[in-house]
């Protein structure tokens, strides 16, 4: 699986890098962020995609898991 | 639009975005002893657009001052906008321009040019707001900053504060909603350049002249729509009147490509702090798709002015503003207080 690793950056980086991973089209990614703004908009980045999205926060920052809908 | 810094690089949030929440604001100003003074009419509860203070029976004197980090890469461009902005403060109040101090920070490796292009925007701009720039301060540090202080006139009775709406107004919106989120996705270089150009254009213009006809009309109330974005600003000024402000998705005016944008989570940071703050204040009823209400939360840097107006005269005041040159439309109305300070209407 695919990790993005986008932790201690800023809007719009965190949905550029995922847009740039999510290129070769996979089943599943993970999107590591830290804060509120980033987890929302990649979120809304993948929905978008056709991605189901579920969220995990632990101590400030997110896991993002991306599911081909 | 090339130039040789790329100012926006020298920035960690774009234009209006950098402003600190409205909620952590309120916080920060809490419980400082003030003095009173009957001459001062608007100030004392900080969240209005700018302070007056009356001077004799037909003048009162209106201040402000709003500076942020650079929007754009092009510095003449730049200076504009934020002094646009700044000044945006005092037409939202019902008055006029008169005078302004430059506020500016610059990095010591700015070379002398790009400083001169922001200052010509800035001069450029309050010479058409018929303003005198009459000095300032310049300090140096990491992150570019420029903005005014700006001084400005109004005839006492005639103050638009953001707490005069009454049950019956019509609200009329000017300037089309969706720069936060466009200028996001400039970031990322997904906007093409007529869009841009469009943008940048809106940004720099001032709200001249739809405070210029706003005040032939008995409007109660009025503010501009910048920072804390659509849905925060109806928010104050529906708490300050102590009515509802009932505001109809799908009449609110927005770039187009903003919608889309904003569906793909290009979205700036400050559109949620917007939404933590205002949230608890506002009802949706109906189908209001996730991404349109994202632009009613998204900061609007110099963005335009919102006012509630009886309806007796309201149509014949848009289209005193449409003939006028300004981009404006009627969005919503105000009603009585009810369970919610905003409603949000499909």
């Amino acid at each position: 699986m695919v990790i993005v690793d986008a932790r201690g950056l800023s809007c719009p980086e965190p949905v550029v890098m995922t847009r740039k991973a999510m290129m070769d089209k996979q089943a599943k990614y993970q999107v590591l962020v830290d804060n509120l703004a980033s987890k929302e908009n990649v979120t809304r980045y993948a929905q978008h995609q056709g991605y189901a999205v579920q969220v995990e926060e632990t101590g400030g920052e997110y896991t993002l898991t991306l599911t081909k809908a | 639009m090339e130039t040789e810094v790329k100012l926006t690089k020298l920035a960690s949030c774009a234009g209006c975005g950098a402003k600190v929440g409205a909620g952590t604001l309120a916080r920060m100003l809490d419980g400082f002893e003030t003095h009173y003074d009957p001459r001062l009419i608007v100030g004392y509860d900080k969240s209005d657009d700018a302070s007056v203070y009356v001077i004799t029976d037909e003048v009162a004197l209106v201040q402000t001052t709003d500076f942020f980090p650079p929007i754009v890469d092009d510095p003449y461009l730049f200076g504009q906008i934020a002094a646009a902005n700044a000044l945006s403060d005092v037409y939202a109040m019902g008055g006029e321009p008169r005078t302004a101090l430059n506020i500016m920070c610059l990095p010591e490796s700015m070379d002398k040019h790009t400083v001169h292009e922001i200052l010509r925007g800035g001069y450029a701009k309050a010479y058409e707001a018929g303003a005198i720039i009459t000095g300032g301060h310049t300090i140096h540090g990491a992150e570019p900053i420029y903005g005014l202080a700006v001084a400005g006139f109004v005839h006492p009775d005639k103050v638009l504060t953001n707490s005069g709406a009454r049950p019956g107004d019509v609200l009329l919106l000017t300037k089309p909603l969706g720069v936060g989120v466009i200028t996001t996705a400039a970031k990322a270089d997904l906007v093409e350049a007529p869009v841009l150009e469009r943008i940048y254009r809106q940004m720099a213009t001032l709200n001249k002249a739809a405070r210029d006809v706003l005040v032939n009309y008995p409007v109660h109330s009025c503010t501009d729509v910048t920072g804390f974005a659509l849905l925060g600003h109806s928010f104050e000024m529906a708490q300050g009147s102590g009515c509802t402000l009932h505001i109809r998705a799908h009449a609110v005016p927005f770039h187009p490509e903003a919608l889309e944008l904003a569906r793909m989570g290009f979205i700036p940071a400050g559109a949620y702090r917007n939404r933590e703050y205002a949230q608890a204040g506002v009802q949706v009823s109906g189908k209001v798709e996730q991404a349109l209400e994202d632009l009613f939360y998204d900061p609007q840097t110099s963005g335009g002015l919102l006012a509630a107006v009886p309806e007796e005269c309201a149509e014949e005041c848009l289209q005193q503003l449409l003939a006028a040159g300004v981009e404006a439309a009627r969005i919503g109305y105000v009603t009585e207080q009810q369970d919610a300070a905003v409603c949000l209407e499909e």
